[in-house]
């Protein structure tokens, strides 16, 4: 409790993990799930940042996978935008519930 | 009603700066307390600081991230998330500065809280007749996803806490930007030349399909 360990960073990480598995769930909006989506994303990083500065012995491996982890969150986000601009102009909303063409 | 917002953000920020003074002070005290009790053990005065005031913005940021991911979490109007989103991504980047990576951290300001929020923003603003347009999940939906993720998060609390994990004695010296750029070049060259030419497709697709087509 008194000095900062591994742990204390993997319970923010779980706090995180769990406010935007929520946050996916409850948000019918489609960019609200996107923003679920990074905060779970952001949670995977900061565990492995952590384990890399607390168990990695010079190794950095860690912090290079999290680099690649924002690069295709980065990628991801793009490409989400994307679709639901299709999507709202197709169907003028983003509601995702809406969007059930495929359903069979 | 532009006034009245602007207070009410005010108010939010100064109750998330008091969470993390609260959350921060007793632990700060406590320490304090112990550091004057190990005197005798030889640890040095410097170290003994340094490790207070980690523990101290260690608490403060910890609390600011937890605040401002539940702001996302209880917010029904999506610019406001998008703006508590905008905190949690900047008090992760203080947490990766605090875990001594401070090239990610940096990458983490550049990339998430400068591009990809912004993104966010403009496709909130594009997709929606009103910037305050919200869609309500139904009342049992909501109480079920509390009931799930809390669950989860007492169980992962509960594993954490109770975990060992092997060799956990110190920590290791944070790495130079030198040294990830020579690890980036030299053992992951193929996912560095894999990710580029994925962001390339990526960002060529995006730009297709969000395209005005005039058919």
């Amino acid at each position: 409790m008194l000095t900062i360990g591994l742990t204390h960073y993997l319970i923010v990480a779980a706090v995180l993990f769990c406010t935007g598995l929520f946050t996916m769930i409850t948000k019918r909006n489609a960019i609200g799930i996107l923003i679920g989506v990074e905060l779970v994303l952001n949670s995977a990083n900061v565990n492995l940042v952590a384990f890399d500065r607390y168990l990695g012995s010079e190794r950095m491996d860690g912090q290079i996978v999290a680099l690649f982890a924002i690069v295709l969150a980065a990628a991801e986000a793009a490409l989400a935008v994307g679709i639901c601009i299709n999507v709202y102009k197709n169907l003028a909303t983003i509601d995702v519930d809406s969007a059930s063409q495929l359903q069979g | 009603m532009l006034m009245r917002f602007s207070r009410k953000q005010i108010v939010l920020l100064i109750g998330v700066m008091l969470v993390g003074v609260s959350l921060a002070s007793p632990v700060a005290l406590a320490d304090a307390g112990d550091a004057l009790a190990m005197d005798q053990t030889g640890v040095t005065s410097a170290e003994q600081l340094g490790g207070l005031i980690e523990a101290f913005v260690f608490y403060f940021v910890a609390g600011a991230t937890v605040v401002c991911a539940l702001g996302v979490c209880f917010t029904k109007n999506i610019v406001r998330m998008a703006v508590w989103l905008f905190g949690a991504l900047a008090s992760v980047a203080v947490l990766y500065f605090l875990l001594a990576a401070n090239f990610l951290g940096a990458i983490q300001l550049i990339v998430y809280a400068g591009g990809t929020l912004v993104l966010l923003i403009f496709g909130v603003m594009l997709t929606s007749k009103s910037p305050w347009a919200r869609f309500e999940p139904s009342k049992w939906e909501t109480v079920l996803a509390i009931f799930v993720c809390g669950a989860l998060l007492a169980g992962l609390c509960m594993v954490l806490c109770s975990a060992t994990w092997p060799g956990v004695e110190g920590t290791v010296p944070g790495v130079s930007v030198e040294a990830i750029g020579r690890k980036l070049l030299s053992v992951y060259v193929v996912p560095f030349e894999i990710a580029g030419v994925l962001l390339m497709i990526v960002l060529v697709g995006a730009a297709h399909m969000a395209r005005q087509e005039q058919d």
